[in-house]
């Protein structure tokens, strides 16, 4: 506990310093506002509008969310269909791979075609964005588990529902976080994404709109929103992997007992 | 503890070979195992034994000959079967009285009825008070205690071991080798043990099953007839070395111990 509070100070630290060099550096370069604002400007045109900013923050987190929760749970499902089934594996598993190499970010302007110019593009392209990296990620995590595990479940007459349960699910768990954890981040970039290309609400929308009036500092404020977002929900699934395995050796608060 | 009756085993004319032509493992099996029996299966590295175990276990087909258990025909693993393998095969997410639980959960069986079992398998080898650590938390011998519980906890009839103290160091070795003789001596389960240490065949077993390398035949079968429970003294006896001498002079005609270049 004491070590997770001392790294939050450390990085409390470094982003107030960081801030004030940014402040003092304007101010002594004189750098035109419009380029590059001081970051005393950016908070105050922060909070000269905070419900308006949270408004639309709140907007882009929902679609963020629910592109993420979407790349989890179909993500998941086609990993433990491609992990079951060596046809699928040989075939869909290859496809995921080379779609996974295609710029997602170019097919945004189909999805506004197929889906319109509500919130349901938005949220397809975040979940396209980041399903890769959690089929990627749950498939190698269902294949790690060892084959001495294996055949324990086998000699125990474990069927195969049982055995993906009981055994290769728990076993793909540090994987899928790690899946999880950069998913997040994607899903938020898609979601953006999803913004720029057509919408009137969300941070995206802000950022897009500021920029047709050359409105610098309100760009900067829409970003510093958006930077807290994705570090908040970055937090958010380290926290979930916290509590899901502690048993797992990359979260090291366990001292042997003996 | 009242146990289940042992299974008796019967190998008949049993081979394995992977791939085609490929690698014979196995040729020419034969071997019965009576029911509450302690045998050794003993060989060098890669003869095969290991894999007459999977065969026994129904996790291999053999490519001739038959095995049966209890009068069954061997077509998957057999029911009350007990598996230890040489790295425990612990889940790491489960602490040790789930890890316990697993067989138990397997068969959708009561783990409330399971539960006096497990700790008294516990107490048999001094894991009392670990219930709730987790595997990574335990040393490497109380990992494979845990493991020899969990395949005795659903009182099997057949308790396949496959090298399970080949990767615990020589001291703890001797410490499993003098507990896992008090466990079946309390219950006289059928067990079959594979190794590849002459000193602990011979120690733990009825009878020791010597393998030649590959392709895995069984060159010969000694009974091993010192009274029991044996005490790691007995290895000094002149009736334990006669044992070893005969064995060693098996491995040395099979070209598998060499004194002089």
């Amino acid at each position: 506990m004491g070590r997770a509070w001392h790294g939050v100070a450390m990085a409390t630290g470094v982003l107030v310093l960081t801030f004030v060099a940014w402040e003092v550096l304007v101010r002594v370069l004189a750098v035109k506002p419009i380029v590059l604002p001081p970051p005393s400007a950016v908070f105050a045109e922060f909070f000269s509008a905070p419900l308006w900013y949270l408004g639309h923050a709140w907007y882009t987190l929902l679609v963020t969310l629910g592109g993420f929760a979407l790349a989890v749970v179909l993500g998941v499902g086609l990993a433990i269909l491609i992990v079951e089934s060596r046809l699928l594996e040989k075939s869909v598993y290859a496809l995921i791979i080379g779609l996974n190499s295609v710029p997602k970010v170019a097919v945004a302007p189909l999805f506004v075609i197929w889906l319109g110019t509500g919130v349901e593009p938005k949220i397809a392209i975040a979940f396209l964005i980041a399903v890769f990296a959690i089929v990627i990620d749950a498939v190698l995590g269902l294949k790690s588990v060892p084959p001495d595990i294996l055949d324990l479940a086998r000699s125990l007459r474990g069927g195969r529902l049982a055995t993906l349960w009981r055994v290769r699910f728990p076993c793909a768990l540090p994987s899928l976080f790690a899946g999880m954890k950069v998913a997040i981040s994607l899903a938020l970039v898609g979601a953006i994404v999803g913004e720029f290309v057509s919408s009137q609400r969300g941070l995206g929308y802000v950022i897009l709109s500021a920029q047709g009036t050359f409105d610098t500092v309100r760009v900067f404020a829409a970003i510093l929103v958006l930077a807290a977002m994705g570090v908040a929900l970055f937090w958010l699934i380290a926290w979930l992997e916290r509590v899901a395995i502690p048993w797992h050796s990359s979260q090291k608060d366990h001292q042997p007992v003996s | 503890m009242t146990s289940r009756s042992a299974a008796g085993i019967e190998v008949r004319a049993v081979g394995k070979r992977f791939g085609n032509p490929g690698v014979i493992a196995l040729e020419e099996i034969n071997v019965s195992i009576r029911p509450g029996e302690f045998v050794s299966v003993l060989g060098p590295s890669g003869c095969g034994k290991s894999t007459l175990l999977r065969c026994i276990a129904g996790l291999e087909v053999p490519s001739a000959g038959s095995i049966r258990v209890n009068g069954a025909e061997v077509s998957g693993p057999p029911a009350g079967l007990g598996m230890v393998f040489q790295r425990d095969a612990l889940l790491d997410w489960r602490n040790v009285s789930d890890n316990l639980m697993l067989p138990i959960d397997f068969r959708r069986g009561d783990r409330g009825a399971a539960r006096a079992r497990a700790a008294s398998l516990l107490a048999m080898t001094g894991l009392t008070g670990f219930e709730s650590a987790y595997p990574a938390q335990l040393s490497g011998g109380m990992r494979q205690r845990v493991a020899i519980c969990r395949a005795l906890v659903d009182d099997p009839v057949l308790l396949l071991m496959d090298e399970p103290f080949g990767a615990l160091d020589a001291l703890t070795r001797d410490q499993m080798n003098v507990e896992l003789q008090r466990m079946w001596l309390a219950e006289h389960k059928t067990v079959l043990f594979v190794t590849h240490s002459i000193s602990e065949a011979i120690f733990l077993g009825d009878r020791v099953i010597v393998f030649t390398p590959r392709p895995g035949r069984i060159a010969e079968v000694l009974d091993i007839d010192l009274p029991r429970p044996r005490r790691l003294a007995v290895r000094g006896s002149e009736a334990f070395n006669a044992y070893a001498t005969r064995i060693r002079t098996l491995f040395e005609g099979m070209g598998l111990l060499k004194e002089d270049a």
